[in-house]
């Protein structure tokens, strides 16, 4: 699992590449988290282009930072899922609290 | 013909990784679709998590990965000698987690019911866990969810 976490604005633009699994969410959590802690940081994007494996670990994961997240009033956004994610993020129902974009610019000018 | 793999494997959590790939390389044999593969793996996957996080509770023990392929049935088994489950109706609802604290979900058993054609747990507190799923390739509805 590779991650690069950017700023945009108030957001924080969490790129993720590979399979998101219990093993790699552990370590991603601490990076994320460590982020979301800064001043300014009230809303998060999940780009999912390049992940390949997403088991109920990473809805786990997603679900922990929606919750810090929408404490503090901010936003959770999530883009570009492949059929099979989608699936997933489907069946848990995330998508009623979490909206989908198609790339990251539709989803931060939707934030 | 039937074929067979038995893996067991310590409950570390990049093993997770390890025993879905091991079960989507012998399931190769009989040419599942991608999507077909992808249920397997997510399945084990969650199987395999459940017994690192649950099971040993991220403590030292054995996980044992088992599969039978009979034509184009695949059955697997994982077993943990762990903690058990106490109450399996509980544990198998959708979004229910005994370990919200950990960022569980409380998806793995709805995931694994899903996207296999068969599901069975057996489980005694103390003593530990058995999953048996069954996957039959070749079936035009193995997308639905």
């Amino acid at each position: 699992m590779e991650v690069k976490l950017l700023r945009a604005g108030s957001t924080l633009v969490v790129r993720m590449a590979g399979e998101l699994d219990h093993h790699a969410v552990d370590k991603l959590r601490v990076k994320i988290d460590a982020k979301l802690a800064l001043d300014g940081i009230h809303n998060i994007l999940f780009d999912f282009h390049s992940v390949e494996f997403m088991d109920s670990s990473g809805l786990g994961m997603i679900l922990g930072r929606y919750k810090i997240i929408s404490e503090k009033g901010g936003k959770v956004l999530a883009c570009r899922l492949n059929p099979r994610v989608m699936r997933i993020f489907n069946m848990s129902g995330l998508q009623s609290r979490i909206p989908v974009y198609s790339s990251e610019e539709d989803a931060l000018t939707g934030a | 013909m039937e074929n067979f793999m038995k893996l067991e494997i310590p409950s570390l959590s990049q093993n997770e990784a390890f025993a879905r790939i091991v079960v989507a390389a012998f399931s190769a044999q009989v040419d599942p679709t991608i999507d077909e593969i992808s249920d397997v793996k997510t399945a084990v996957s969650e199987a395999v998590t459940n017994a690192v996080i649950h099971g040993y509770e991220n403590k030292a023990g054995t996980i044992i990965v088992s599969a039978t392929l009979t034509s184009n049935r695949l059955e697997v088994t994982i077993i943990d000698y762990g903690v058990g489950i106490g109450d399996l109706d509980q544990a198998r609802m959708p979004l229910y987690t005994s370990k919200p604290e950990l960022d569980r979900s409380g998806m793995g058993f709805t995931i694994m019911e899903n996207f296999m054609d068969e599901f069975h747990v057996v489980s005694e507190p103390g003593k530990g866990t058995t999953v048996t799923m069954v996957k039959i390739f070749g079936r035009t509805d193995g997308m639905e969810a």
